[in-house]
């Protein structure tokens, strides 16, 4: 089992530096100012959002880089086929315009390019589904994961729960005029949820009223947080301290738009330090989870 | 009345009785068409709207949260069911089935009138539901538990559903009544085979309607009985489960979408042939590509429903099944493109609408096709990528496609010539508007900006306020089509019955036009 799945992720791994190549194929063909754009959004202190970006953020941990590189791809195939359609009706237009051809031919049917039309477009598929099909069994390994934390959705808040530490607390977004120097509008809360830096981490996310949706683009994750089920997925968050942003992202009533998400990623001593600090202030009267089930559950 | 419209085929001369009384397909057909303009109106100003208060950070016009949950929900709402539906299918689809297929009326022409009554109270219930009890803010997807009791308490919620109820009823009836027709009034000698695409379009759409509907209903009534009897078809402390709503939704919901777009494409059909003085290429292939499209769209309706918690192989099959879409679409835009090649093209003003729509509906096609794969629509799902691309297919493609037919046949319906001039312009300024609007809605998406936001992080600004003057530019073009309308009115250039010359082989250029209040003494007999 454990051998196949090092298989998988080596495939995997061939297959996302192919990816990356073609990636800077794309980039080195597309315009200066794309590129420059680009580049700027990936200088950013936090993974946040930058004006005028055109891309996808910058990737985060290795679920975030297989997706972009399976977008990078896509991106390459969709506008190539884009502009090919785009050629054909310029090229039509001109050379079969009226002036330019009187007679129209009365062809309606070719055989060959019916079957090559219909076959090309499937071929191409197939070599989207792989990397995609790569992708998707990739999100769903949540078994490997070393630690969890529990995430609930609220009308307008989200909760974060660490029941190996005992820890429970709310997460509002900062108001306007409460933002300190270096936090960002709409994106900054009060209690961000710390995590420890490369580390795989799984999501238990549950909601407590109407659905919201829990989604942090650069570290590609999202998933709907629904009263009375807990859905389960991971990330990988990168080494480096780091802080990624999201936002709520499912229709929530009046304050949907301000219900953000800070994950704030620290080197593994800067964490202990800060669950040391956390048990203060923030511990739970009654863990619901044992650790030990806990672990049981993710050795298996 | 009808022993004396018999008597002289002509059309009653009473208000009350031509048109509320009506049962002409083609009176209906205007009604319809009219009643999509001034819902248009609403819906699109409602997004202009919006686009006002996004054009900068912060929150400009509305007094909350709340109030922009509204207005995308009535935006939704309108444009669905008020605005395209009814533009297509009720509109182009009872002037024209009937008549290309050599039909003197609808099936049920008493049917046909109620179909569209039963469209203006529904219309008002729907508005009533944006202003009573502070309005239902819940977007088109009415998803509980928001739509719930708990999440929207007060009757906004329950007039939305009824008003959806009514547009229902109104949708199944119209589609009884356009399959009856085509099964069972084609004049002698019409086989399925020999039947127009938009006739095609339309017997797919009916059906898809027939079959769809209803699930919306059902959903729609357990959600109305969860609200104010005490069921919990949706409600998990009751033992029900919301996702339950999702995929009674969606199982509607994705069908709906080729529902709007199917009549679109035999539209299409028809212009670019006529303007190519082609015959369509590959008619057969274009006609079992819809069957397909319509098939496979009742398969793929969890693609909608990717973060919902779906198990890792369910979310496979929906990403294989949903890329399979692409393949008869791609089948319909080539052999458009080759209708046109060898063709003699003209490029009057339906033709650009034609063509304009054959290009940007690719464009959403193909990130309909980056969103289809399970594994990345995780950074997609429910961003500005979706509304741009559902806007491409829909807002550029239905939406086109209502333009392109309006112009093709605006001279058979009214028997006046549009100015050439104005329309061309009115198509330049609508497709720099539309495509500056939703453009940039893809960089906003991958960038991760949710949808149904009043308000956004700041490094949004940009891309948004290039797609509210997008929007600004988009709504001078609604301006323009009114005085293309006016103009040709007061006008009155006579047309010719058939002002496209031997390209345009369907039956409804070999009538007057516009056609006489009964269109066939004698059916026409097709060889």
């Amino acid at each position: 089992m454990a051998s196949m799945a090092t298989l998988v992720l080596d495939l995997t791994q061939t297959f996302r530096s192919r990816i990356a190549r073609l990636g800077m194929v794309r980039q080195a063909a597309s315009l200066g100012l794309f590129a420059v754009l680009v580049g700027a959004a990936g200088t950013a202190g936090a993974a946040e959002p930058q004006p005028w970006q055109m891309d996808l953020q910058p990737p985060a941990g290795s679920i975030a880089e297989m997706a972009t590189d399976l977008h990078n791809l896509l991106l390459v195939i969709i506008t190539l086929i884009s502009l090919f359609v785009l050629g054909l009706l310029v090229y039509v237009g001109v050379r079969f315009r009226a002036s330019a051809n009187p007679t129209p031919s009365t062809t309606t049917h070719h055989t060959v390019i019916e079957v090559l039309w219909t076959v090309i477009p499937v071929l191409i598929l197939i070599g989207i589904a792989i990397p995609s099909f790569r992708l998707l069994y990739y999100l769903d390994r949540t078994a490997d994961t070393d630690m969890v934390i529990k995430v609930t959705g609220n009308q307008w808040y989200w909760n974060y729960e660490y029941p190996d530490e005992g820890l429970a607390f709310d997460s509002y977004m900062v108001d306007e005029e409460d933002l300190q120097e270096g936090q960002t509008r709409l994106l900054s809360v009060d209690n961000p949820m710390v995590v420890p830096a490369d580390t795989r981490i799984k999501l238990l996310i549950t909601g407590n009223d109407v659905m919201h949706s829990f989604f942090v683009p650069s570290l590609a994750v999202q998933v709907y947080a629904f009263i009375g089920r807990t859905n389960e997925v991971w990330i990988d968050v990168p080494a480096g301290e780091k802080t990624y942003y999201g936002q709520c992202n499912q229709i929530c009533g009046v304050n949907h738009a301000y219900m953000p998400i800070e994950v704030r990623a620290l080197p593994r001593d800067e964490y202990d330090a800060w669950v040391k600090e956390a048990r203060e202030e923030f511990a739970m009267t009654t863990p619901t989870i044992q650790s030990e089930t806990l672990v049981l559950a993710s050795a298996e | 009345m009808s022993a004396q419209a018999h008597a002289d085929h002509g059309a009653p001369t009473s208000f009350v009785r031509r048109w509320l009384y009506s049962t002409n397909h083609k009176d209906i057909g205007t009604m319809y068409l009219v009643f999509a303009i001034l819902a248009a109106f609403i819906g699109g100003g409602i997004s202009v709207y919006m686009r006002m208060e996004l054009m900068e950070p912060g929150v400009q016009y509305m007094a909350d949260g709340h109030v922009w949950n509204v207005f995308t929900t009535a935006h939704g709402l309108i444009m669905v069911f008020f605005v395209v539906m009814p533009g297509l299918i009720g509109g182009f689809g009872n002037w024209f089935v009937p008549i290309m297929i050599g039909a003197p009326d609808m099936a049920f022409p008493r049917m046909n009138n109620i179909s569209f009554w039963l469209l203006p109270p529904s219309f008002i219930l729907l508005l009533l539901s944006a202003v009573m009890d502070g309005g239902a803010g819940v977007g088109w997807t009415i998803y509980p538990p928001l739509s719930s009791s708990a999440g929207t308490p007060g009757m906004s919620m329950d007039l939305a559903i009824f008003s959806l109820h009514l547009a229902g009823v109104s949708s199944i009836l119209g589609a009884a009544n356009f399959i009856t027709t085509i099964f069972n009034m084609r004049t002698p000698g019409m086989t399925l085979h020999k039947m127009p695409l938009f006739a095609w379009a339309m017997l797919i759409t009916a059906f898809l309607l027939l079959l769809a509907v209803p699930v919306l209903a059902g959903a729609i009534t357990m959600l109305l009985t969860d609200r104010n009897f005490g069921t919990t078809f949706f409600i998990p402390e009751g033992g029900g489960d919301p996702i339950l709503f999702l995929h009674l939704f969606w199982f509607f919901g994705h069908p709906e979408v080729y529902i709007m777009i199917l009549p679109a494409f035999g539209i299409v059909s028809h212009i670019i042939s006529t303007f190519s003085k082609k015959p369509v290429f590959g008619y057969l292939p274009m006609a079992y590509a819809m069957v397909a499209i319509g098939f496979v769209g009742f398969i793929v309706w969890a693609h909608h429903m990717y973060t919902v918690g779906l198990s890792v192989d369910t979310r496979a099959y929906f990403t294989a099944a949903t890329m399979v879409i692409a393949v008869p679409t791609g089948v319909k835009i080539f052999s458009w493109i080759a209708t046109m090649w060898g063709g003699s093209i003209t490029f009057r003003v339906p033709m650009l609408w034609a063509i304009g729509f054959i290009f940007l509906f690719t464009v959403g096609g193909v990130t309909g096709v980056v969103l289809s794969n399970a594994g990345l629509d995780v950074v997609l799902h429910n961003t500005y990528y979706v509304i741009a691309h559902f806007h491409y297919v829909l807002s550029l493609g239905a939406v086109f496609g209502l333009f392109a037919g309006f112009y093709y046949w605006f001279s058979k319906m009214t028997g006046y010539e549009y100015s050439e001039t104005l329309g061309k312009i009115h198509f330049w300024v609508t497709f720099t508007g539309v495509n500056l609007t939703f453009f940039p809605m893809h960089f906003l998406g991958l960038a991760g900006m949710p949808r149904r936001y009043i308000d956004y992080p700041d490094a949004f600004a940009g891309w948004n306020m290039v797609a509210s003057i997008g929007s600004y530019i988009g709504a001078l073009g609604a301006i323009l089509f009114l005085v293309v309308i006016a103009e040709a009115f007061i006008a009155k250039r006579r047309a010719a019955d058939n002002p496209y010359g031997e390209g345009a082989t369907t039956l409804e250029w070999q009538v007057a036009s516009p056609p006489p209040y009964h269109t066939f003494d004698d059916l026409p007999k097709i060889k």
